[in-house]
């Protein structure tokens, strides 16, 4: 016997039966009765109500990063799914496994610019992985467990469910089971024993390796087999912006990070390595630089689970097409024990001259306006190194990325592929949500808080514990350097007029407060960790720091300024 | 750089909707210009087989064909350059008939060129040739003097030359898959 249900009921019984606890969203014509079934539903599923859909996107972000389950929001139709599509083209470039449902106008008035309806499915396509348009009830089981399976397996990404308002409404029969299998869509590559007996090969012969860990790392769960591999044959390990936290920072093995703000050791070794074994990565140009001039020295060993990565950016020796867990703990009994003590050794005087010339600058300093360096620094220190990482885009992003230490895997989140300004204080918001035995210590800056700064009444609502600190330069710092290094320093439309930020969080019911002296400042964080919920912590930053080392765009990978006269030299 | 040549994509689909969509946006983003596109159900039911031209080198096309075999509800994509199949494409020449009535010479051309008078009237006649592009272009050409008043050319379709047909393994392939997860 089965039941008849409506299109809005079999959502949300069926985001229930994939294990859905919390979605992100915002109401509207097109999705009431959607936002009607939920309200019977609210024991088992919570739902956050932001301030605005693309807070709903990043929130989603936030949370499916820390926790590894898939994110979920719903907005209705028109002008609330078209905010989505920063999320979207977020959550892509950044492998984000993410259900996004939008409301739709009723199917029989598609094509006919009704209210409200726009070409959900035109407009997302080339941002997602998948995107379907739901315009019968009887599909809404059918499609919702096929949107989880594909955002959640392979090399995860966002889906679109654009649901048409009548197919909300029509009655169908009930009857749910998850996907399992998709014809055209292989998520479980099987490691190919030939390929894998080929790198180990290459990683026996070589003398000088270097492992270059990339989310997959985490997307995947292979920390374990990362580190075990590394300790085996002696490798050391680089990680990307979004591969941070894979290994610990205090691992003897581990280098440091990669790309244009990375560290000189790793970089300038990508260069001098004899293979490279890439985990999880996509070779960004912030990663490679001028790709012309990339590890010339090298042969490049590249595991992924998206086969259309293989020599996409770079050209490679060999590829392990594969999940990196399994591929990484397939290969370990393959290689040879090893140590390469020479070639580690080559990581020592690259990490003396970035400490003599760049860290000690920025973290040392006794006297003007503080750096962001050393609050990063202190803000990881007070939290053991164990808090939660939450970035927003620019100079914050970088410096937060270099000082904070990680200890847990799974402790960044930051926006990669599309350095989304805006992107901070939602993903902070579903970050807290998702571990809230965390601390989540978010960084932003004055700009990018601005731009999604009304989440703060999200944070109120729900009472989110999230550590906002806010590396205040009253700059656009990041475009700002660009502007000092590269075009004279004229400044065009960087400086900023900002409000009073610590006003604007108390008008939320968020403690918060500004710290202007360095003497302060280790009381203040103190204060902002003990504090039972949200805080804010406006700190006034030089105006004038700025991220070093740095390879500009273009330039080779082992072309560094150490500032904003010097530069690395290679003998 | 590599040298650019025309290329013949096949790929093969789910009937779904919105792939064509997914397929052309990924050579827009290369900014490839797509010559020639068929599209049509397959000898397989439910799979539907569209037929690409686009000219660019071949490291260009090999990731083309990665991206849209990633797409969900594509099956398979293959690259193929002439040599490698079989092909054709139809052309239909639309002519004044008045214009045809004292020529001698016509049923020579259309002999010589291997076309054929679909529709006669009084007001006009339609030609038809298949062929490959150089012929139907040249049968243009002979024609032109007769005032043509519509000119149209198909896409491309295509076979393979192979002996083994690979979309078949593959969905053999992807059978047993289905069968041993249950
Ligand atoms: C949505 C968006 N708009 C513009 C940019 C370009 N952009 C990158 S960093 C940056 C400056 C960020 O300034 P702020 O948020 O104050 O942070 P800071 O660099 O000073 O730490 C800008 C404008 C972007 N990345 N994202």
């Amino acid at each position: 016997m089965s039941e008849k249900i409506t299109g809005a009921e079999a959502l949300v019984r069926a985001l229930i039966a994939e294990d859905v606890d919390t979605v992100f969203g915002y109401p509207g014509g097109y999705i009431i009765p959607v936002y009607d079934r939920l309200y019977d539903y609210t024991d088992q599923l919570r739902h956050i109500l932001v301030r605005h859909e693309q807070g709903a996107t990043h929130a989603a972000q936030g949370y499916a990063r820390v926790s590894g389950r898939t994110g979920v929001v719903i907005a209705t139709s028109g002008p609330a799914a078209t905010n989505l599509v920063t999320g979207l083209s977020d959550a892509m470039m950044d492998s984000t496994p993410m259900v996004v449902i939008t409301g739709q106008a009723p199917a029989g008035m598609l094509g006919t610019d009704s209210f409200q309806e726009t070409d959900v499915i035109g407009i997302t396509q080339p941002v997602t992985k998948w995107s379907y348009q739901i315009r019968r009830a009887e599909d809404v089981p059918w499609a919702v467990a096929r949107a989880f399976y594909i955002a959640s397996t392979g090399r995860p990404g966002p889906v679109v469910l654009d649901f048409a308002k009548d197919a909300q409404t029509a009655l169908l029969d009930w009857k749910y089971e998850k996907c399992r299998y998709i014809r055209s869509y292989h998520p479980y590559p099987a490691p190919d024993p030939d390929d894998l007996a080929s790198v180990a090969a290459m990683i026996d012969a070589s003398s000088r390796p270097m492992i270059l860990a990339g989310h997959g790392v985490m997307i995947s769960g292979a920390e374990k087999e990362l580190a075990a591999l590394a300790e085996k044959a002696g490798i050391p390990v680089a990680a990307t912006l979004l591969g941070l936290s894979s290994i610990p920072s205090d691992h003897p093995l581990y280098k440091g990070m990669l790309g244009m703000h990375g560290n000189i050791g790793p970089n300038v070794n990508t260069n001098r390595a004899d293979l490279l074994i890439a985990v999880g990565m996509r070779f960004d140009d912030r990663v490679t630089g001028d790709v012309a001039h990339y590890a010339p020295e090298a042969r490049i060993v590249h595991i992924d689970i998206d086969a259309s990565e293989f020599g996409k950016n770079v050209h490679t020796d060999a590829t392990i097409h594969a999940d990196a867990r399994e591929a990484l703990a397939a290969l370990l009994p393959l290689v040879a024990e090893k140590s390469h003590p020479e070639w580690l050794a080559e990581f020592d005087r690259p990490e003396r001259v970035e400490r003599d010339a760049v860290m000690d600058v920025e973290l040392h300093r006794t006297s003007g306006p503080m750096t962001m360096g050393e609050v990063v620094a202190a803000v990881s220190e007070a939290t053991g190194h164990r808090g939660v990482l939450v970035t927003d885009v620019g100079q914050n992003q970088m410096m937060s990325a270099r000082y904070f230490r990680y200890t847990d895997p799974r402790s960044i989140i930051t926006s990669g592929g599309l350095g989304t300004m805006g992107f901070g204080l939602p993903a902070a918001i579903g970050a807290k949500l998702a571990a809230p035995e965390r601390t989540v210590t978010f960084f932003t800056g004055d700009g990018g808080l601005q731009m999604t700064i009304q989440e703060l009444g999200t944070i109120m609502q729900y009472g989110v514990g999230v550590k906002i600190i806010l590396l205040n330069n009253d700059f656009l710092g990041n475009v700002r350097q660009w502007q000092e290094l590269f075009f004279k320093s004229r400044f065009s439309q960087t400086p900023m007029v900002n409000p009073d930020f610590v006003k604007i969080a108390s008008a939320y019911g968020i403690s918060a407060e500004r710290v202007s002296d360095r003497s302060e400042l280790g009381a203040a964080v103190d204060r902002m960790l003990a504090h039972d919920g949200a805080y804010l912590l406006d700190v006034a930053i030089d105006p004038t720091d700025m991220v070093f080392p740095m390879t500009p765009a273009g330039a080779h990978v082992d072309d560094i300024m150490l500032s904003r006269t010097e530069k690395y030299q290679l003998k | 750089m590599e040298e650019k040549q025309l290329y013949t994509v096949t790929v093969f689909t789910e009937n779904q909707v919105g792939l064509l969509n997914q397929i052309s946006i990924i050579f827009t983003r290369r900014s490839l210009n797509i010559e020639s596109l068929s599209v049509s159900a397959s000898s397989i039911p439910g799979v539907h087989k569209f037929v690409i031209t686009c000219v660019s080198d071949r490291r260009s096309m090999e990731k083309v064909i990665m991206q849209i075999q990633k797409r969900i509800d594509v099956l398979r994509a293959f690259l193929y350059t002439d040599d490698e199949i079989v092909y054709q494409e139809v052309a239909l020449y639309k002519v004044p008939t008045y214009r045809l009535l004292d020529e001698k010479n016509l049923e020579v051309i259309l002999r010589q060129h291997n076309a054929r008078i679909l529709e006669i009237n009084r007001e006009y006649t339609v030609i038809e040739k298949t062929g490959h592009g150089e012929e139907t272009e040249a049968l243009f050409e002979e024609l032109k003097r007769y005032d043509i008043r519509q000119f149209v050319r198909s896409g491309r379709v295509a076979v393979t030359k192979s002996p083994v047909e690979y979309l078949t393994l593959w969905l053999e392939e992807q059978d047993r898959r289905q069968s041993q997860m249950v």
